[in-house]
């Protein structure tokens, strides 16, 4: 048998389904991989050795008794560390969560578990999702499998890299400004935020509640549609889950048409701070969807320009909310309970220690955003400027049946480079936070390589509500198309590790 | 003029149960004014008339049927605590002393 490490999702699917390998097989293959790069890219907070061959042996022993099983069935994934998980520690690689275990599995948690898939370890991220580098994570930093002196983006920067590197072939992440697309697109592999509401919150750390969504990572547009449909779908236990049919995210990836599609290039995104490379991969890209068949035309969305205050406003007055919760009463660190400290003093004494300056900062504006006096300017106006955004999604929805742009302005950065400026790390996702504030679907997909730097371009395709399936649409048809000219896949160009 | 003074950051501290040293004060206040004065711009273009979205997508309530299902045991919500007292979680004192 030839590397498993390398073949698709849906290749290992079939491989262990005919009984060609055992899901056991395939899970030590990468468990091996895992010790080997490990070391190089840091992507994971904790690796579960023993629990990930017991599950896997638990597929093999499911199969044999004569189970029908779903097509990732036995294959291993890599689950971001924001996702509770009974069996395995949860830090949202936050030190005020340090070691501690969930009494309950998340959603997306338990579905990844009946789909019969192997978590194999939970991935860094930026501490409780805030950042775009994961060097906010208190535990360490990961590292870009094409450079290791480079982020791997954030917040699930983990699994970017754990994806990248073939360490699993599939990861969970979380995206409430970006936190997906963008490390996918700077790691070179796929990555998609689906429509808010369609995956699951609970058992989701919580970040900005009206913003964080579940969604997938894959080497390759068919698999991460595979892993999409696996975790969706309605649930009770959240609120706000939409109840409404997964859109047919798989169908689509096999359909890999666009033919007759009306594309939107939105105009505002593009010149001042945006790397030439990729500009120019941008370029090709939508010239190429034209090749194929596919109408472009220029969109404006002029509100988009207010969309990254926005963000920093409203995500912050979440997250100052939220966060409140750690209150060292009930669970996670208690700091300075001395027997005369009053309950206010130990709660600040431990979410000083407890907490990044990342967090802190968070909460902190948020908690400015909110007060009385400030509300309206900031919060309220905020509030305001999601509407206008969401007036141009449907404005440009109805000229046109996707948008693209850009997923990232730059190509990875170097380590240590944005960490003193918060600012210049914020823009990593200019792109990406319109959809996250009005909740449309989004996918990222690799587009080539800057010619500045060699690293890997991501290109956005954006749809509107519930259209996720026409992400997967265009992204597949990209990809297939790119994959001819290249000869493969982009990943092949990276440095072995 | 800087949107935001060094005490009203000593004040969100203290409103966000954060015990910052001095050093940090100085360092936060001088980051959060730089982003307060670029997210300030959100107020250009949030006229009156356009109405506030709270969520991305429209909202309503939800129930569920008001029925008996499993919850935590007293030992499964009480294991992570940092301090147990009698099947309870020991906090520190929550009132002041008494002068």
């Amino acid at each position: 048998m030839s590397d498993l490490t390398r073949k698709t999702a849906a290749e290992l699917g079939r491989l262990i389904a005919s009984g060609e390998v055992s899901a056991v097989e395939v899970t030590r293959a990468h468990l091996d991989r895992i010790a080997e790069i490990e070391p190089k890219i840091d992507a994971f907070l904790h690796v579960a050795e023993e629990s990930a061959i017991e599950q896997a042996r638990a597929v093999d022993e499911r199969r044999a008794a004569g189970e029908e099983l779903g097509p990732l069935a036995g294959v291993p994934i890599a689950h971001k560390d924001i996702f509770t998980t009974v069996d395995m520690p949860t830090t949202a690689a936050s030190k005020i969560l340090q070691g501690w275990r969930p009494p309950y599995d998340a959603t997306v948690t338990r579905r990844l578990r009946e789909a019969g898939l192997v978590i194999v370890g939970k991935t860094n991220l930026d501490e409780f999702a805030m950042g775009s580098s994961t060097e906010n994570s208190a535990y360490k930093p990961s590292r870009n499998p094409w450079d290791l002196s480079r982020v791997p983006g954030g917040s699930s920067g983990g699994s970017s890299a754990a994806v990248a590197a073939y360490a699993t072939p599939l990861a969970t992440g979380t995206d409430t400004g970006g936190s997906i697309r963008q490390p996918a697109a700077v790691t070179g592999i796929v990555g998609m935020k689906p429509t808010y509401g369609g995956s699951s919150r609970y058992g989701l750390i919580a970040f900005a509640s009206s913003l964080d969504t579940p969604g997938p990572f894959a080497r390759n547009v068919l698999d991460a549609a595979l892993l999409h449909e696996a975790f969706s779908g309605h649930d009770p236990m959240d609120s706000t889950s939409i109840d409404a049919p997964v859109p047919p995210v798989v169908e689509a990836a096999r359909q890999a048409d666009v033919a007759g599609l009306r594309v939107g290039v939105i105009k505002e995104f593009g010149g001042e701070g945006y790397q030439p490379g990729v500009l120019r991969r941008f370029q090709e890209a939508v010239e190429l969807l034209e090749s194929l068949g596919a109408k472009t035309v220029e969109v404006s969305c002029p509100s988009f320009a207010y969309a990254l205050p926005a963000y920093y406003l409203i995500a912050p007055s979440e997250c100052s909310s939220n966060l409140a919760r750690f209150d060292a009463m009930r669970y996670g660190l208690r700091v300075g309970d001395n027997g005369v400290r009053s309950a206010e003093e130990v709660m600040a004494l431990t979410r000083a220690a407890g907490f990044g300056p990342e967090v802190k900062r968070r909460i902190m504006l948020g908690t400015y955003a909110l007060s009385s006096g400030y509300y309206d300017a900031y919060y309220g106006s905020a509030q305001k400027v999601r509407t206008l955004i969401a007036r141009d999604f449907e404005a440009a929805f109805h000229q046109v049946d996707v948008l693209v742009s850009p997923t990232s302005p730059t190509t990875a950065f170097k380590l240590g480079e944005r960490t003193d400026d918060p600012m210049a790390m914020y823009l990593a996702d200019l792109c990406t936070i319109p959809s996250n504030l009005a909740g449309n679907a989004a996918i990222s997909v690799p587009c080539g390589l800057a010619e500045e730097d060699d690293l890997p371009v991501g290109l956005q395709i954006l749809a509107p509500v519930l259209g996720d399936d026409r992400c997967y649409r265009v992204a597949a048809a990209v990809e297939k198309a790119l994959e001819d000219r290249w000869g493969g896949p982009l990943l092949k160009e990276a440095p072995s590790l | 003029m800087s949107a935001i003074t060094r005490d009203e950051v000593a004040h969100l501290a203290r409103l966000s149960r954060l015990a910052l040293t001095d050093d940090e004060l100085d360092h936060y206040a001088a980051q959060l004014d730089d982003i307060i004065a670029a997210v300030a711009r959100v107020a250009e273009v949030a006229a009156d008339d356009i109405p506030p979205s709270s969520h991305a997508l429209p909202l309503t309530n939800v129930y569920r049927p008001d029925e008996v299902r499993p919850g935590l045991t007293p030992q499964q919500a009480l294991d992570q605590a940092p301090a147990v007292e009698e099947d309870r979680f020991r906090v520190p004192r929550i009132l002041g002393e008494e002068a």
